[in-house]
C-alpha cells in the first residue's frame, strides 16, 4: 500500500460516493453540483496517473463547460424537483441491471488479475508525447473530430432555432 | 504505484452507476449527466491501461471521447430544449409517440 | 365370217417413240395453259382473249395430227410414259400419258371439234357479257378432256373427268341470271354424279384388285387378263364403271339432263354434248375393255340392253320437239346408244363404236353449229318460228343438209359407214335383237331429221324479224366440219381398206368386211325414213300430223314422265324432308351435344372455382392472417420509451456475456 494508493483510494470514494448522489438525488441542481464533485475526483485520479494534460482537459471542458450546458439546460427546461418527479417506476428493475453489470464486471476484473497486480508506472510527461502523437499517428482523426465538432455546433443551432416563416 | 485492478474496480462503480441513472431517471438532463458518467468510467479504463503498458494511445483515445462527449451534449440538450418547447415538459415517460 | 388375223401381241410398247409422242402430254398441257393465261390476262388481249384458246387448240391439234400420223405409218403398239408423283403406302400415284391408235382418234377428235367451237364462238359469243370466262373454260374443259383420254392411270382419269364435268356444269349456266339456266346445270351436274358414284367404286375394285398397289390402266389389264381376279369381282368392277357411262354419256335411265342442258349455248352444246364429254363414257368402256370381255357374259348383255332401250326411247322422243336443239339432243342420246351397243358386241362391236364416235362428233357438231347460226339468226330455238331459212341461210342449209343425211346414214357420207358396220357386226355376232334395234332407230333418225329440216329450212317464213346470214367465222367452221363429214367416213370403208380399224383394235385387228345386202338394208331404211318425213312435213301444218298417235304421242311428249317419277320420287322428298330432318338433327341432338358438353365444363369449373377461393385462398389468407395476430400481439413491446428499450438493451449484454463468458 504506497502512498498514492492511499490518495487513490480517498479520490475514489469520493468520486463514487458523487456518482451515487447524482443519481439519487432529489434536487436537479444539486444532481449537478454532485457531478462536479465525481467529475474532479477523476480528474484527480488521472493525476494521480500522471496523465496530466487529460486531467487538465476534463477540468477544462466537462467541469468548466459541459456542467455548465446542464444548468443551462436545466435551468430553461423548469425541471421538477422531488422523488416522484425525477425517479421512475422501474427503479427496481433498473437496479438489478445495474447490479448485474457491477457483479459481472467485478467477477471479470477479478478473474483476470491477482491481488498481486503489478502496479502502474506511468510514463512521465505526457503533455509532449500526447501531442506528437495526435499529430502523427493519429492526424486524421484529430480532423475528423474538429468535422464533427462543427456539425455539433451547427446542429445545434439549426435545431434550437425558433421557426419564424410564416 | 498504484494497482491495475483497483483503478477497474472504481471504473466498474462509475459505470454501473451511470446505467442505474440512464434508466431510473426521469428527466431528460438527468439522463444525459448519467451518460457522462458512463463515459468517464470509460476514459479511466482507458488512461489506466495506457499507462500500464506504457502506450500513449490510451490517453490520446480519452481525448477524443471528451470531446465526442461535448458535442454529444450540445445536441442532446438542443433536442432536450426542443422538447421542452413542443411539449412543455421533459419528462422521458411522456415522450412516447412511437408506442404502438 | 369374220376372219380375224391373228397373230402374236401386237398391243407392246413402241419401240422408238418419235418426237410427236414423246411430247404428246403438250397435247393436254397447251390448252390448260391457255385457260390460265386468259384468265389473267384475257380482259386486257385485244381480242378479249380468245386468241389464247384459239392458238393452244390450233397447236394441240396439230400435235394430235402428228401423233395419229405415227399410227397412220403403220405403228401398232402404244407409248407410254409417266412421272411418279408419291406414294401412300403401297399405293403408286403418278402422272402419265398412254398413246395408242385409239388415243390417237380420240385426241384428234377433239381438238379438231374444239378448234372448231374456239373459232365459232368468236361469232356466236360476241359482245357476250362474260367472253371471256367463257373462253377460259372452253380451254379448261378441252384440257380436261384430253387428261382423260391421254392418261395411262385411272386416278388422272377420274381427276379429268370430274373436271369435264365441273366445266360442263358453268358452261350450262353460262347465262345464269335466268333461273332456267342454272337449274339445268345443276341438273346435269347432279345427275351426272349419281353416274360418277358408281363409276368411283370400280375404280376402286380395280385398283384393290392390284392389292392397292397402282391405277395404272395396263397393269390392272395384266392382272385381270392374266386372271388374277374372280369373275364376279370384275363382273362388279365393269358393271359399276358403266354407270359413269350411264350418267356421262346420258343412257337410261340417266340420260334425263341432257336435253335440259341445251339451254346452255349452242358452241358449248356442240363441244361438250355432241363430241366430246358425253363421249367420254363411251372411251371408258373402250379403255377398259378388258373389264368388260373378261366379266360374266351377263355384263356385256345388259350393256347391250340399256344401249337398246335408249336408242329406241330417245329416236321416239326427238319426233315431238318443237326445239331444234332438243331434236338434236336427244338424237345425240340415241346415236351414243349405238356407240354403247356397239361395245356391247365384242372387241369388233368396239372399233365399229369408236368409229362411229368418230364420224358422229364430226357430223354432230355440224348440225349443233348450224342450228346456232340457224338460232343467232332468227332468236328462237323453236322450229314452228322458223321455216323457208333455205334461201336466206344457203351456206347455212347446204352444210346443215350434209350433217342431216350423214346422221341418216345415207351413203357415201360419213354416218353411212360406221352404221353399216356396226350392223354388219350385230348380224355376224349373232345380236339378232340389237340388228333389228339399229336398224329401226336407223329409220326413225332419218325421219325426225328430215322432219327437222324441212320445218326450218323449207316453207315459208314463219317468225318475226329479217334472218340474214351467218358471219364468216361461224359459217366457216360450218363448210370445214362439212368437208370433213364427207371424207372423214372414209377411213373405215371397207373398199379403201378400213384403215380405221387398223388404228383402234382390241388385241387382235379385226378385218372389216362389206357385206352388200346389209348395206342395202340400210340404206333403204334411211330412204324410208326420210320419204316418211317428207310425206308428212312437206307442207307445214298447225298441228303436228304427229298428234294423231294420241296417247303414244302424249307420253313420248312428257318423255315417259320419267322426269317426273324423278322430280316427285327424289328430288322433292330430299331437298324437302330428308334435309329437314339432318337440320333438327343438328339442331337439336348435335347441337345439344355440343351445348351439354359446355355446360358440363362450366359446371366443373365452377366447382374448381369454390375450391380455389375457399380452400387455397383460405389457406393463404390464413397465414396472413397469422402474421397479422402475431404482430398485433408483438406490438405490445414497442413502448415508445426510451428508457425501457435501454433496460432491455443493458439486460441483453449482460446475458450474452454471461453466455459468452461461460461458453
Amino acid at each position: 500500500m504506497t502512498g498514492a494508493e492511499i490518495a487513490f483510494i480517498i479520490v475514489g470514494v469520493a468520486a463514487v460516493v458523487g456518482a451515487f448522489r447524482v443519481v439519487t438525488a432529489r434536487n436537479v441542481v444539486r444532481a449537478a453540483l454532485y457531478l462536479v464533485v465525481t467529475l474532479s475526483a477523476v480528474a484527480g485520479v488521472y493525476l494521480l496517473l500522471a496523465a496530466e494534460f487529460v486531467a487538465w482537459v476534463q477540468i477544462l471542458i466537462y467541469v468548466g463547460a459541459i456542467v455548465i450546458l446542464f444548468l443551462f439546460g436545466l435551468m430553461l427546461t423548469k425541471a421538477p424537483i422531488g422523488r416522484e418527479a425525477l425517479d421512475n417506476q422501474r427503479r427496481g428493475v433498473a437496479f438489478l441491471v445495474a447490479f448485474a453489470i457491477l457483479g459481472g464486471l467485478v467477477y471479470l476484473i477479478q478473474g483476470a488479475f491477482d491481488w498481486d497486480a503489478p502496479r502502474i508506472d506511468p510514463i512521465e510527461g505526457s503533455v509532449a508525447s500526447v501531442g506528437t502523437s495526435l499529430f502523427s499517428r493519429f492526424v486524421l482523426p484529430f480532423e475528423v473530430i474538429s468535422l464533427l465538432l462543427l456539425a455539433a455546433l451547427i446542429g445545434a443551432i439549426v435545431l434550437s432555432r425558433k421557426e419564424d416563416r410564416p | 504505484m498504484i494497482r491495475l485492478p483497483l483503478v477497474l474496480f472504481l471504473s466498474a462503480a462509475l459505470f454501473s452507476t451511470g446505467v442505474y441513472g440512464v434508466l431510473a431517471r426521469r428527466n431528460a438532463v438527468l439522463v444525459l449527466m448519467s451518460i457522462e458518467l458512463m463515459l468517464n468510467a470509460v476514459n479511466l479504463n482507458l488512461v489506466a491501461f495506457g499507462q500500464a503498458l506504457h502506450d500513449i494511445t490510451g490517453q490520446v483515445f480519452a481525448l477524443f471521447v471528451i470531446t465526442v462527449a461535448a458535442a454529444e451534449v450540445g445536441i442532446g440538450l438542443a433536442i432536450v430544449i426542443l422538447i421542452y418547447r413542443n411539449r412543455e415538459t421533459i419528462n422521458v415517460d411522456e415522450v412516447n409517440l412511437l408506442k404502438w | 365370217m369374220v376372219a380375224a388375223e391373228t397373230s402374236e401381241a401386237l398391243v407392246r410398247p413402241i419401240a422408238d417413240p418419235g418426237w410427236f409422242l414423246t411430247y404428246s402430254w403438250l397435247i393436254a398441257f397447251l390448252p390448260a395453259m391457255s385457260a390460265v393465261l386468259t384468265f389473267f390476262l384475257g380482259k386486257r388481249t385485244p381480242g378479249k382473249g380468245s386468241v389464247y384458246g384459239i392458238a393452244a387448240v390450233g397447236a394441240s391439234f396439230v400435235l394430235s395430227l402428228g401423233v395419229l400420223w405415227t399410227f397412220v405409218e403403220g405403228e401398232r403398239g402404244f407409248y407410254e410414259a409417266s412421272l411418279s408423283w408419291f406414294q401412300i403406302g403401297q399405293l403408286h400415284m403418278e402422272v402419265g400419258v398412254y398413246v395408242d391408235g385409239l388415243t390417237a382418234i380420240m385426241v384428234v377428235v377433239v381438238t379438231a371439234i374444239s378448234l372448231c367451237v374456239h373459232v365459232y364462238s368468236l361469232g356466236y359469243m360476241k359482245g357476250d357479257v362474260r367472253f371471256t370466262w367463257f373462253y377460259v373454260v372452253l380451254s379448261l374443259f378441252t384440257s380436261a378432256m384430253l387428261v382423260v383420254v391421254l392418261s395411262n392411270n385411272l386416278f388422272q382419269l377420274l381427276v379429268g373427268w370430274e373436271v369435264m364435268g365441273v366445266c360442263s356444269y358453268l358452261l350450262i349456266g353460262h347465262w345464269w341470271e335466268d333461273h332456267v339456266n342454272s337449274s339445268s346445270a345443276i341438273k346435269a351436274f347432279i345427275t351426272t354424279r349419281v353416274g360418277d358414284v358408281p363409276f368411283m367404286f370400280g375404280i376402286f375394285i380395280l385398283i384393290f384388285i392390284t392389292g392397292f398397289t397402282t391405277s395404272n390402266i395396263p397393269e390392272i389389264g395384266e392382272i385381270v387378263s392374266g386372271g388374277g381376279a374372280s369373275v364376279a369381282l370384275v363382273s362388279a368392277a365393269a358393271l359399276l364403271l358403266f354407270g359413269g357411262t350411264i350418267g356421262k354419256s346420258a343412257q337410261f335411265p340417266l340420260h334425263v339432263w341432257l336435253p335440259d342442258a341445251m339451254a346452255g349455248p349452242t358452241p358449248v352444246s356442240a363441244l361438250i354434248h355432241a363430241a366430246t364429254m358425253v363421249a367420254a363414257g363411251v372411251y371408258l368402256v373402250g379403255r377398259l375393255f378388258f373389264v368388260f370381255t373378261d366379266a360374266d357374259p351377263v355384263v356385256l348383255q345388259i350393256v347391250g340392253i340399256v344401249g337398246g332401250i335408249t336408242m329406241l326411247g330417245a329416236a321416239l322422243m326427238a319426233f315431238v320437239q318443237d326445239d331444234i336443239k332438243r331434236v338434236l339432243a336427244y338424237s345425240t342420246i340415241s346415236q351414243l346408244a349405238y356407240m354403247v351397243a356397239g361395245m356391247s358386241m365384242g372387241p369388233a362391236g368396239r372399233t365399229g363404236g369408236f368409229f362411229h364416235l368418230f364420224t358422229h362428233a364430226f357430223f354432230k357438231a355440224l348440225l349443233f353449229l348450224g342450228s346456232g347460226a340457224v338460232i343467232h339468226a332468227v332468236h328462237t330455238n323453236n322450229m314452228s318460228e322458223m321455216g323457208g331459212l333455205r334461201k336466206k341461210m344457203p351456206i347455212t342449209f347446204w352444210t346443215f343438209l350434209i350433217g342431216s343425211l350423214a346422221l341418216a346414214g345415207v351413203p357415201p357420207l360419213a354416218g353411212f359407214w360406221s352404221k353399216d358396220e356396226l350392223l354388219v357386226v350385230a348380224d355376224h355376232g349373232g345380236h339378232q335383237v340389237l340388228f333389228i334395234v339399229l336398224l329401226l332407230t336407223a329409220l326413225l333418225t332419218a325421219f325426225y331429221m328430215t322432219r327437222a329440216v324441212l320445218m326450218t329450212f323449207f316453207g315459208e317464213f314463219r317468225g318475226h324479224g329479217e334472218p340474214h346470214e351467218a358471219p364468216r367465222t361461224m359459217t366457216g367452221v360450218l363448210v370445214a366440219l362439212a368437208t370433213a363429214t364427207v371424207f372423214v367416213g372414209l377411213l373405215g370403208s371397207p373398199q379403201l381398206g378400213a384403215v380405221f380399224g387398223q388404228w383402234v383394235f382390241f388385241e387382235e385387228v379385226e378385218e372389216a368386211l362389206f357385206v352388200p345386202w346389209i348395206a342395202v338394208v340400210s340404206t333403204l331404211a334411211a330412204l324410208l325414213g326420210i320419204a316418211a318425213g317428207y310425206r308428212l312435213y312437206n307442207r307445214y301444218r298447225e298441228r303436228d300430223p304427229l298428234r294423231s298417235l294420241g296417247p303414244a304421242y302424249t307420253l313420248v311428249s312428257n318423255k315417259y314422265y320419267l322426269d317426273d317419277i324423278y322430280w316427285k320420287g327424289i328430288v322433292r322428298p330430299v331437298r324437302d324432308d330428308v334435309s329437314a330432318a339432318v337440320y333438327w338433327n343438328d339442331r337439336n341432338i348435335l347441337d345439344g351435344l355440343v351445348n351439354g358438353v359446355a355446360s358440363a365444363t362450366k359446371a366443373f369449373a365452377g366447382l374448381i372455382s369454390w375450391f380455389d377461393v375457399k380452400v387455397i385462398d383460405g389457406a393463404v389468407n390464413g397465414l396472413a392472417n397469422i402474421a397479422g395476430f402475431t404482430g398485433g400481439l408483438l406490438r405490445y413491446i414497442q413502448s415508445g420509451n426510451v428508457q425501457r428499450y435501454a433496460v432491455f438493451l443493458f439486460a441483453g449484454v449482460v446475458v450474452l456475456a454471461i453466455i459468452f463468458t461461460r461458453i
